[in-house]
């Protein structure tokens, strides 16, 4: 018993310096531009103001990049869910030729960094007529080998014997797959659908080259290209800005986050 | 291409993405048959059926004929897949690089076949870069320190969470779990300011402690580590998940033994549960060193690779080849990228294995 309070302790102090930067965060976004650079820092605002929001709604264009972000975020997890479910089913139900070499290749490309595809896809969508668009966006990502993987795991959990009996009630193969299997992958749908959308909500490399103009992009790149660009110096907007960004999957993950550390320990992969 | 934030990594990077082991590690209940990939005929079903046919003789070509109808439907379900996958994956993978071996730039967009093929020329102008070699240093400095540094803390914690902490456990794991589902780049720009040299939050805490610190990024020498530290705090939840999960896998019966021969706490640790950690440990280190390798937007948000060069990463100056118009040396650099982390991985592979 005795040694349990500074265990607690250790893990309060981790606790306190995980948090403190998102706190620093969201107490400075109500912060005036002066308070922001007073030496020493305050820690509560002072003179608490929205102005900083103010400012990202009207003079920044940061209800169409919310837009924006979340548009690309729900097609792109829509289509995972889809495909995904698919090709899983396929690989871990059904029997053709050329599955295995089929799921190799998938695992394969787990291992690709994005960097390597970029400029041959940048290349490709551009001549596609689909740079700056939302389908320039939305399409390389509409499958992921590792929503794939997710998929066949969980399928392979799920007894045959259920197929079996769609067959003898004289149920087509898809209707077998769309009426009897699909309905039990719920968690396995949860759990990708969430970390599908956190990972597109998040992403970054691929929407920085192919969004052109400020009206494709997301919130990410807008963010990155303020901080970086003439409003580097504008403390308390790019503050605001990161709460913008980050609040909205914070509280996705909070509301789901059972499944998050579900698919986890479905996959080992995150 | 897929997403790195999910995967680091990602945002596991987001991006930790590595496969190869996972089925090994995933599922330690799943059924040998599953693992073995999957059903073996049923004869029951094909039973079934051919008693409807009326015919007992023709249940061979019958069950032929279901197995062409899984064809037919295997095809329907993997189609969309497939065809997003060349495009988009496979294709530009190959693409990328066909486009290593050519002097292809920006101006040659909209005619890619009319470039000129220069052989190894592009990689042979990387090596020779002075740039690209101090950013194959950098990245090299980030994954040697970062990647074990954040493995141990995640197992501290995950250590923590299972041994110590019971009460509360969920709430401990959600709490660093957090920086782990968001945006690196929001996390790059609040960094910022708690690294800022005077108005910010780590300075102010070490001068209550009477550290004067130094203005972290704009150091040569300690921006590097400044980077390597948000990556640890940013991500290490998401292998302290996987930690916790392999710790909590192994039977309370191991540390009994262990306790019954009068071992340590520490040798409790050190020889019977880390051994049996191995596995975890192997996966853990390629998923986290493959997102480090990548490692991108820390240095473009938070210090555009400076100061004088000291934090650019092989992906960021990739990247700006690509703004320059240089597309085949980016693609030649891409891959350098590419075949440094399919080698990593087989190293690790080979030295984690089990001895």
């Amino acid at each position: 018993m005795r040694r349990t309070w500074w265990i607690y302790l250790i893990g309060v102090l981790g606790l306190v310096a995980v948090a403190a930067p998102f706190l620093w965060m969201v107490l400075g976004s109500f912060k005036t531009q002066g308070e922001l650079l007073r030496v020493p820092p305050t820690w509560w605002p002072q003179d608490a103001t929205t102005q900083n929001y103010n400012d990202l709604f009207s003079k920044a264009n940061f209800p169409r990049y919310f837009v924006n972000s979340t548009l690309v975020a729900l097609v792109v997890t829509a289509g995972n869910l889809t495909f995904c479910s698919m090709i899983g089913y396929a690989l871990a139900k059904l029997r053709f030729k050329g599955r295995n070499a089929l799921f190799v290749l998938v695992m394969a490309t787990l291992m690709i960094p994005g960097m390597v595809t970029f400029v041959p896809l940048f290349v490709l969508v551009t001549n596609a007529g689909l740079a700056n668009s939302y389908p320039g966006l939305i399409l390389p990502f509409l499958v992921s080998p590792f929503g794939v993987f997710l998929m066949r795991q969980f399928f392979l959990g799920l007894p045959d014997d259920l197929m079996d009996a769609g067959r003898v009630d004289g149920s087509g193969e898809l209707g077998i797959f769309a009426r009897i299997m699909l309905p039990l992958t719920r968690p396995a749908l949860a759990t990708l659908g969430i970390l599908t959308f956190l990972g597109s909500w998040n992403n970054f490399l691929w929407p920085l080259v192919i969004a052109q103009t400020e009206d494709k992009y997301t919130l990410p790149v807008a963010l990155a290209l303020y901080s970086t660009g003439q409003n580097a110096q504008n403390y308390g907007l790019l503050m605001a800005g990161a709460v913008v960004v980050v609040l909205p999957v914070l509280v996705m993950f909070l509301a789901f986050q059972r499944h998050v550390t579900k698919g986890i320990a479905i996959t080992g992969l995150k | 291409m897929s997403s790195k934030e999910t995967a680091r990594p990602p945002g596991l990077r987001p991006g930790g993405r590595a496969g190869e082991e996972a089925g090994a590690t995933a599922e330690p209940g799943a059924r040998p048959e599953a693992l073995a990939g999957g059903p073996g005929p049923r004869p029951s079903a094909g039973a079934g059926r051919s008693r409807a046919a009326g015919s007992g003789g023709a249940a061979a070509p019958r069950r032929a004929g279901r197995l062409d109808r899984q064809t037919a439907a295997a095809w329907v379900l993997i189609l969309p897949f497939v065809l997003l996958f060349l495009a988009f994956t496979a294709g530009p993978v190959l693409g990328s690089l066909g486009m290593s071996f050519t002097d292809i730039r920006q101006r040659d967009l909209r005619t890619p076949f009319s470039v000129n093929g220069v052989g190894f020329g592009n990689y042979v102008k990387a090596f020779q870069d002075e740039t690209f070699r101090k950013a194959a240093f950098n990245t090299a400095y980030f994954v040697v320190i970062g990647v074990p540094l954040t493995l141990v803390v995640a197992l501290a914690a995950a250590v923590l969470l299972d041994r110590g902490v019971k009460r509360f456990q969920a709430l401990f794991k959600v709490g660093y779990y957090l920086p782990v589902v968001t945006s690196i780049v929001a996390i790059a720009v609040i960094w910022r300011f708690v690294l800022a040299p005077d108005s910010g939050l780590l300075n102010t805490v070490l001068g209550w402690v009477g550290i004067d610190g130094p203005n972290w990024l704009a150091s040569k020498t300690w921006a590097m580590p400044s980077l390597i530290a948000m990556a640890v705090w940013r991500n290490f939840g998401s292998a302290m998940i996987i930690f916790l999960a392999g710790l909590q896998g192994i039977p309370q019966s191991v540390e009994e033994a262990g306790q019954i021969d009068g071992a340590s706490s520490w040798q409790r640790f050190r020889y019977l549960i880390m051994p049996l950690l191995r596995p975890t440990i192997l996966f853990t280190s390629v998923t986290t060193g493959i997102g480090y390798l990548q490692f991108f937007e820390e240095p473009f948000v938070m210090t555009q690779g400076g100061p004088l060069d000291s934090t650019i990463s092989v992906s960021m100056y990739t990247y700006n080849q690509f703004g320059f118009g240089n597309y085949g040396l980016a693609t030649a650099m891409a891959y350098i990228l590419f075949v440094v982390i399919a080698v990593i991985t087989f190293i690790q592979f080979r030295l984690l294995r089990e001895k």
